[in-house]
This record gives C-alpha cells, structure tokens and sequence, in this order.
C-alpha cells in the first residue's frame, strides 16, 4: 500500500500536469471563476501540496467536477468548502482555519516580530544614552586602514 | 571590547533559547522516526466520518448484476463498504481476504465501483471471483468523494443504525479482519 | 574497477577527514603549530580523494555501467550525455556524494587561499569542516552507498525521470548544493571562534567572502529550479511553496540576513553573538533541509525515496553538529558582545531592522513548513499549510524591509542623518507614488490591481533610491565620475547591482501575480483564440522523434493585428524509458512578458487537441532580477579587499571604538 501511495503521488506530478480541463469548465464565466478560485484553495488529496486546480491525478478532477456541479446547483463558496472539509478534514485546506491548533501558526510571526522588535528597541535605547560622538581622528585613521578606503561613510 | 563587561548573570537565557528550541524541535523529529517505524504510514489521513452517519448515496448496479446499491437499504444489516477498482493492484492482494469474509457469512460487503469501467469490473470480479453482495457504480468519485476516499481499496464497517464504525486505509488483511473488523462486528450484532 | 577505486578513495577521504577534524583542533588547543599545518595539506587531499569518489561515479554514468544499481536505476543507454551527467545527482546516494564534495570544496579553499588567516582560527575551522565531512561521508558509505554492485547485471538501465531529463535541472542542484552547502564554512568559522572565545572585525571579513560566494551560488541555484518548474511544469507557476523548495529558501533567507549582519560586525564590532547564531543557524537549515527531503518525516513532490534508517543517522548527525554547536554558543556567546553602540539612526540600525525582518521571514516560513508535522506528532490531526498561508504572511514583512532597503544605504555609520536620508528618497517615494498610480490608471483598480500597483510602486521605490544612493557616491556632476566610479569599492557596486535585481524581481512577481491571463479551451486545426492582444492560431500536431522520446508537436502562430509575431512549437512528449510523459511548454517572450504555451491531449479524432495558452507580463523580469543579485553578489565578491585577504588582527582591534557601558 505505501508503495502503491509513493507511486501515486509519483503519478500526481508526472504525465505533463495537465489541470483543469476544458471540458470540466462552466459556461458562465463568473460561475467557472469561482470554480477555479475554490479549487485553489482545495488540496488534491492524493497528491504532496498540490491544488486540485494544478493537478491532475483523477481524484483531483473528480474533485474539480463535484466543486462546479455544487457552484451550478446553488451552493456557495463556504458552502463547498465545508463540504470537503466534511469529507477529508482540515487537511483538504491548503488556508488553514483559524483555530486552537493553528494558533501558533497564524499568531506566531507577529508574536516574533514583536519580541525582535522588543530587543532591538531596547538596543536602539542603550545606545541612545550614550552620547553620539563623532569618529575621532584616530578612529577615522584606524578606520581607513582596515577598509582600505577614504571615507568611513562609503563603504557598504 | 573587555570581557567585564560582558552581559551580567541574568541574561543568559536568550543564549540558552536557541539550544532549547532546537531540542524540542529534535524531539518531535525523532518521535515522528519512532512512528514511522512502528509502521505508521504518514501519507495516510485519518478519516473525520469516523462515528458519523454515512453519506447517502443511490448508486447504479453493474450491467446484468442484481439491485443498485443504496444508502437507505443497508439500514438494520451491519455491513461492509469496499471501495475498490479493477485497475487497482493493491485491491487485488486484498481480495482473497474479501472473498475468505464473504465465505464465513459472518457479515455481508457491499462494493463500491469506483472509477472503473463496468465491463471491466464484471470481468475482473468474474476471473478473481466475487464476494460483494450488492456492487454500485461510482464513475465519477461522488459517493468516493464523500466517504472522504483518497486512494483504493478503502473499507468502511457502518452498523445498523447506519453510523461508520470503522474504517480501513488500504488492504484489509487476514489480521486485520481477525483482530479488529470480525469482533467489532460480533459487537455491533449484539 | 574504477567503481571500486572511487569506493575505496571514499573510505580513504573519510580517514582523512578524521585526521582533519582531531589532529589540527588538538593542535590548536595545545599551541602545537606542527600539528595545526595538518590542516592544510589534510583539507587538499580530502578533496582529491572526494573528487576521485566523484569521478569514478561519474565514470559508471557516462559509460552505462549497469553494474552499478545507482547507474541501472537512475539510467539508461539511449539517454542524451548531459543527462548522464546529471544522473550522477539526480538519485539520493549520488547527490551525497556531490554534497560531500562541495563540502571539501569550501574546506580546501580556505586551506588553499587562507594564508592570512591566524593559525589557530583556520586550523579550528578546517577541523570543524572536516567534522562534518566526516559524518557525511560516513552516512553514504553505511546507509547510502552508491557504489553497490549487481550481480547479474541487466544490459539496461531503468532511465531517469523525464521531469527531470531538462537542461535546466541539470545544473540546478550543483548550483545549489554550492550554495547552502558552502554556508558550511561560515559554520565552521563561526564554531572555531566560539572555540577561540572571540570576534572581531577581521573574523567577519575573513568569513564574508565564503558566504558571499555560498549565498552567490544559492541565489542561481534557487533562481533555477524555479525557472525550470515554470517552463517545464506546464501552467505557469513558478513558486509552490512546497517544502523542498522551502528548504532551500530558508538558508538563503538567513543567509542574506549573515551577510548583512556580518558588515554590522565588520564595521561596527557589534551584533557579534547574533552574527555567529546566524551562522550557526544558516547552515543548520541546510542540515535540515537534507533530512527533511531524505528522512520520509515531510512528503513532497521532490523528496528522494525515502528511508527511516537513514533518517535516523541524518538525525543523529544533526543533533552532534547543531546541538553541539548551540551548546558552544550557550556557553560562550554571552562573553562576546560588549555592548555594543547603537544608534536608532544608522546604518547597523537599518541592518538591525533588516535582520529583525528576514529573520522572522525565514522563523515563518520554517513554521509553515514544519506546522503540519507539529500537529501530526503532538496533537495527532493532520493540517495542511500551502500557498496561501505563505502568501498572506510572507508578503506583509516584505513590505519594511524593502522601505529599509531603500533608506538604510543612504545612513551613515553611527550617527545617520534621516532628514538628509529622507530629502534624498523624496525622488525615489515620488517615483514609487507615480508608479502606483499609472498602474491604476491603466489596469483598473480590482483588488488585484491595487496589489500589483502597490508592487510596482515598491519596485519603482527601491530602484530609485538604489540608484540614487549608487549616484551620490559616484556624483556624475562634478569632474571625476569614472575614477571615482572605478574606486568606489566593488563591493559597493555589488550591493547596487543586488538590491536593484532585488527591485526587478519585485516587479516580476508582482506583474506575474496580477496581471496573469489564461485560455484554457479544445481548439480545432486553424481555429484562434485571442488573448492579451494576440491572436493565437492552432496549426495542429504531428509527430516527431526525439532522441529517448516521441512527441505529439504543436504548431501554434501567434499574431498581432494579422502580423505574425511567432510560431510556437510546444509537445507532448511520450518518453520511452520510464514510460511517461511529460509536457514541453513553447514559451516566446518580449523582454516584458511571456507567452506561454502547453498543449494537452487529443480531443476525438478530428486533430482537436486541449491547448493552454498564457500571458504572463513581467515575469522576464523575475528571472532577470535573480540573475542580478546573483551578478551583484559576484562583484561583491571580487571586491579586492575580499581578494588581498584580511587585515592583521591587530590593526583590526585599534580600529575599534571602544563603547564600553
């Protein structure tokens, strides 16, 4: 079976990634633009992080076709959506939901952000209590021969 | 650049920080190795049916091969769903297993066509022999679809009221039959 | 025979390598200068040897050797030579055996061109590099040995994946394995001075040029990978976020960041701890990055076949040398950094925000690239994290960072003056404004055009003041320009170069990601189709014979108002050994855009075929853009100071303004 899954998954970027095909798509433009945009955010559950929209394992299309079939019956983006998470679970979204579990995920960069922002205000203050003085002739002479350069301002 | 006044005591957490963070990172890691090796597929993803109702479908017999296969009528059997497919290998190493539950009465399985060509299906399950009861065709994954199918063969076990039970990723095998499926179902019969 | 004498010189490179990583650190803890010299020689004959392994591997490639499983498995006769060539690397055990060789590459540089560099330091270095090599060469001779043999043989080998028979593909992973393997020698600098117990200016310059070059390599190597999956892959993306490719892109992340903060330390003798951490860090997610795609604990559509006994040892061989080196850092890192002087308007405070943001650019990315395993293990639910997750939180901390881009150049050290610092942007935010509003005026303002507008204008921005900044120093007024244009230090024009392909490859992601058009649609023979202004004509398919493949080749004429501006012949290719097939996009470009063709499969028997065309506007400029930071990074290397070699420790310590607290 591993190997079988290992092969398929193979099979999911091989043969040319064909996607969405002309024939799975809606008349209506703005219906089949809502298909496209919920099949990007849908994975192709047979694949490694592929969207259903790029992929072209036959789950994937079968995926493609069930989305537009729900879109020309009525339901709504959420609608389909929730639907496939029904189905597979969370891990259909390649969005994740904002939840307990992904709360580090989504909160986690601002969270560090703030922390390095924390310590390098907190540098930038040391270092403005000191008073800034300028280079001093020797500093600027000492300088000059470790760059190899003119002035201090010009190097990178 | 004097070695005094190097940071006091007190802040030598943030130097200790990444070494912590990279620990607990190793952890996880070796943790995931440890269930890889016990055998944990980790392509596989568990099913959210599990204890639900099964999606209803009504799905059209192979040509010439008794009833359509209907949510509504395995109500009050407890019954077996073998979602499967002539061109799948890996259905073909299960299906010795299948035809060996299907002998021993002990519960019937209903098959699920899927993707395939029902020539084809006729033909594959009359060379490897035929332990379905009822087979319903699923040409286009809708009903796959909704039993949250990834890959064949899959195997749902939903009891009387008809709520999922259980569920097999892959091949079932005598083992697995034996050990979990067999006395589950002698459970749901009581 | 050959096969066996490149295993044998593998055994041989490993003892070697032991003796490398024990004798000269003994020595340099002991003052024994004898045993430091080892260092040396022992660096340049692990190379000869690496390279031996190599050549032999390579030798089994090019003449079939199905003998060798590698060669029989990845293989095949009738197989194109670069692509026998490529075969080398295109399997896990031979790619092992490219990494260990870039690995004595960089090891035997520095032995080679560190004559400046006091003994101790480049003995403890070479000892630390030579550690890793050891475990690497290790991991191939007991887990991944590529030169097993097959006894019988076949008399035909199994052919490599067709996905990857692209002469794109073919250098991309040396590229790459230069880049974020070649971040090893900034580890091992950074390890030795954490052993030595100190930094100083001249640590950092001796450390730049290598991770300059490193970071050079890296920016192509991913800048090609990415090429060869937008032109091969057949729908015109370029960047899927999948975790192999993150785990390059993380290196090159904080690489960029140890670049930066390297001047800082260079200059200012500041930021030391954080310098050395990153260093540590950087090659610690290349490390990562290895066992991520060879370990099987992360699924991606490029990982190796993968294996938990090897997972197990890549494992344990990151816990020695990142643990290891942590703990060093926990332990001796805290007497580094005196305190140093930091102005909040400088120069080394710009580089301070700019770490601050790629840092946490790259802290996100790992995140959302380890989330999905994090969950799996600790709170067994399967998640997935994919492009918008990336998107959505990656782009807002560009933003700063490209504002900075565009000020911190123009600060001086230490006491940076804003308000002289802003009146110099004012041309470049006016540029920028203009920008956005042009693109609003001509492409609408849709949600999506206000994103693209924003991008270009970022662009427009960075450009302009990279340009200015680049102008002020060479001050094309007065008398004078090109001799101040020729002593102006290459490293300074490097920077130019790399932050103003930096502002192309804005404007390349940001027309890409905007203003993309397709048609997907079944066109007959001589049926059109319009699309960005072009009328695409489908001329129909025949057959053609490639060397190791039989493709379906289209024929497609693009015009404009009836004038015919280009034929384009994309294919469906059926590839012989493996069986499988593969698309080849025909793609014409006008230097601002792409246009992008892929046919698809037969649709009934009238010669009707599935055609996909698109239109993508600057997307040239992505790959021009990587193009000049990579070139930009080449000139900074060619800096001269990088060339001489360091200076004495000595002048190097009085240059130091002394900012006790």
């Amino acid at each position: 079976m591993k190997r079988f899954l290992v092969l398929l998954s193979v099979l999911c970027i091989a043969g040319g990634a064909l996607a969405v095909e002309p024939k799975e798509m809606l008349k209506d433009p703005a219906q089949e633009a809502r298909a496209r945009e919920v099949s990007k955010q849908l994975r192709c559950v047979q694949c490694q992080n592929e969207t259903i929209d790029e992929s072209n394992a036959e789950i994937a299309r079968d995926m493609r076709v069930l989305v537009r079939d729900r879109i020309t019956a009525g339901d709504s983006n959420v609608q389909i959506i929730d639907y496939m998470v029904g189905r597979y679970g969370d891990y259909v979204l390649l969005k994740p939901r904002f939840m307990a579990s992904t709360l580090i995920l989504w909160l986690g960069p601002l969270l560090l952000l703030i922390l390095g922002g924390v310590v390098v205000v907190s540098r930038l203050r040391r270092g403005d209590a000191q008073p800034l003085a300028p280079l001093s002739p020797e500093e600027e002479i000492a300088l000059t021969q470790m760059t190899n350069e003119t002035t201090p301002g010009d190097t990178k | 650049m004097s070695e005094s006044t190097a940071t006091p005591r007190a802040k030598r957490w943030p130097y200790i920080l990444p070494l912590v963070v990279i620990l607990a990172l190793g952890g996880v890691f070796g943790k995931r190795l440890l269930d890889v090796e016990r055998g944990r597929d980790p392509n596989l993803i568990p099913t959210v049916l599990l204890n639900t109702p099964m999606p209803s479908f009504d799905l059209p017999p192979l040509p010439a091969r008794g009833d359509a296969l209907r949510s509504e009528d395995l109500k009050g059997t407890v019954s077996l769903i073998n979602v499967w497919g002539s061109w799948c290998v890996a259905c073909l190493s299960e299906h010795p297993v299948l035809l060996e539950i299907a002998k021993s009465g002990e519960v019937q399985i209903h098959g699920i066509a899927w993707r395939d060509d029902p020539a084809r299906s006729l033909e594959w399950l009359a060379q490897h022999g035929d332990p379905y009861s009822k087979v319903g065709q699923d040409p286009h994954s809708k009903t796959a679809i909704a039993f949250g199918v990834v890959a064949a063969p899959e195997t749902f076990l939903v009891d009387k009221q008809g709520v999922i039970r259980y569920k097999q990723t892959g091949p079932i095998t005598a083992d697995d039959w034996r050990n979990k499926i067999k006395p589950l179902i002698a459970q749901l019969n009581q | 025979m050959f096969t066996e004498i490149g295993h044998f010189a593998l055994a041989l490179a490993l003892a070697v390598a032991l003796v490398q990583a024990v004798v000269p650190m003994v020595g340099a803890a002991r003052h024994n200068n004898a045993w430091m010299a080892v260092a040396r020689p022992a660096a340049l004959v692990q190379l000869a040897l690496v390279l031996t392994a190599f050549a032999a591997l390579m030798h089994a490639y090019l003449v079939s050797d199905f003998s060798v499983v590698g060669v029989y498995e990845n293989s095949h006769t009738a197989k194109p030579l670069i692509y026998k060539i490529s075969g080398v690397w295109g399997n896990h055990e031979g790619s092992l055996v490219l990494w260990v060789t870039v690995l004595a590459l960089f090891g035997a540089g520095v032995a080679a061109f560190g004559r400046n560099l006091p003994p101790s330091l480049k003995a403890r270095a070479l000892a630390v590099q030579a550690m890793i090599s050891v475990g690497f060469i290790a991991f191939i001779l007991f887990t991944s040995n590529p030169y097993l043999r097959l006894n019988p043989f076949p008399s035909e080998g199994r052919g490599l994946n067709p996905l990857l028979q692209d002469p794109g593909l073919a250098i991309h992973p040396p590229m790459l394995y230069l880049g974020y393997v070649g971040f090893s020698m900034a580890f091992s600098f950074a390890v030795a001075a954490l052993i030595e117990g100190r930094v100083d200016a001249a640590w950092a310059r001796w450390v730049r040029p290598w991770t300059l070059a490193a970071w050079t390599c890296l920016t192509a190597g991913i800048g090609l990978g990415s090429w060869w999956a937008y032109y091969t892959l057949g729908w015109g993306g370029w960047w899927y976020w999948d975790p192999v490719e993150n785990s390059s892109f993380l290196p090159w992340l904080t690489g960029t960041a140890l670049l930066h903060s390297a001047i800082v330390v260079e200059k200012r003798e500041a930021l030391k701890s954080w310098t050395i951490l990153l260093a540590i860090i950087t090659f610690s997610l290349s490390l990562l990055g290895t066992f991520l795609t060879r370990s099987g604990v992360l699924t991606s559509v490029h990982a190796f076949a993968s294996d938990p006994t090897r997972g197990t040892f890549i494992l344990v061989l990151l816990a020695i040398a990142i643990g290891g080196s942590l703990i060093l850092y926990a332990i001796r890192a805290p007497h580094l950094d005196g305190g140093g002087l930091f102005a909040p308007i400088s120069r080394e405070g710009g580089l301070l925000i700019n770490n601050l943001l790629l840092s946490t650019a790259a802290a996100t990315v790992l995140l959302g690239t380890l989330y999905p395993l994090l969950v799996e293990v600790l709170a067994d639910a399967k998640i997935s994290v994919g492009p918008p997750y990336f998107n959505g939180v990656f782009l807002p901390l560009m933003t700063p960072l490209v504002i900075v881009m565009g000020i911190g150049p123009l600060m001086a050290w230490k006491r940076g003056d804003l308000g002289g610092a802003l009146a110099r942007l004012k041309v470049a935010a006016g540029a920028g404004v203009a920008m956005l509003l042009v693109s609003l005026l001509m492409n609408g303002t849709r949600l999506i055009d206000i994103g693209g507008a924003f991008g270009l204008a970022m662009a427009a921005y960075l450009a302009v003041a990279t340009i200015m900044e680049w102008l002020g120093r060479v001050k094309p007024t007065r008398a004078g320009v090109w001799s101040r244009i020729a002593h102006l230090p290459r490293a300074a024009h490097g920077m130019t170069i790399a932050h103003l392909g930096m502002a192309v490859l804005i404007a390349g992601v940001s027309g890409a990601a905007a203003w993309k058009q397709e048609r997907i649609q079944t066109l007959a023979p001589d049926q059109s189709v319009e699309i960005a202004g072009y009328t695409m004509t489908f001329k129909g398919v025949e057959t053609v014979q490639g060397p190791n493949y039989e493709a379906g080749r289209g024929t497609i004429e693009a015009s404009v108002n009836g004038v015919k501006i280009a034929t384009m012949h994309p294919e469906l290719r059926l590839y012989k050994q493996p069986p499988q097939q593969t698309t080849f996009t025909s793609i014409h470009t006008t230097f601002f855009a792409d246009l992008y063709v892929a046919i698809g499969e037969a649709q009934g028997a009238e010669g009707a075929y599935v055609t996909r065309f698109y239109y993508q506007p600057l997307i040239p400029f992505l790959w021009y853009g990587v193009l000049m930071m990579a070139f930009g990074g080449l000139i900074s290397l060619t800096d001269r100071r990088h060339r001489v070699g360091a200076p004495q420790r000595a002048a190097a310590t009085i240059a130091v303004p002394q900012a006790a607290e």
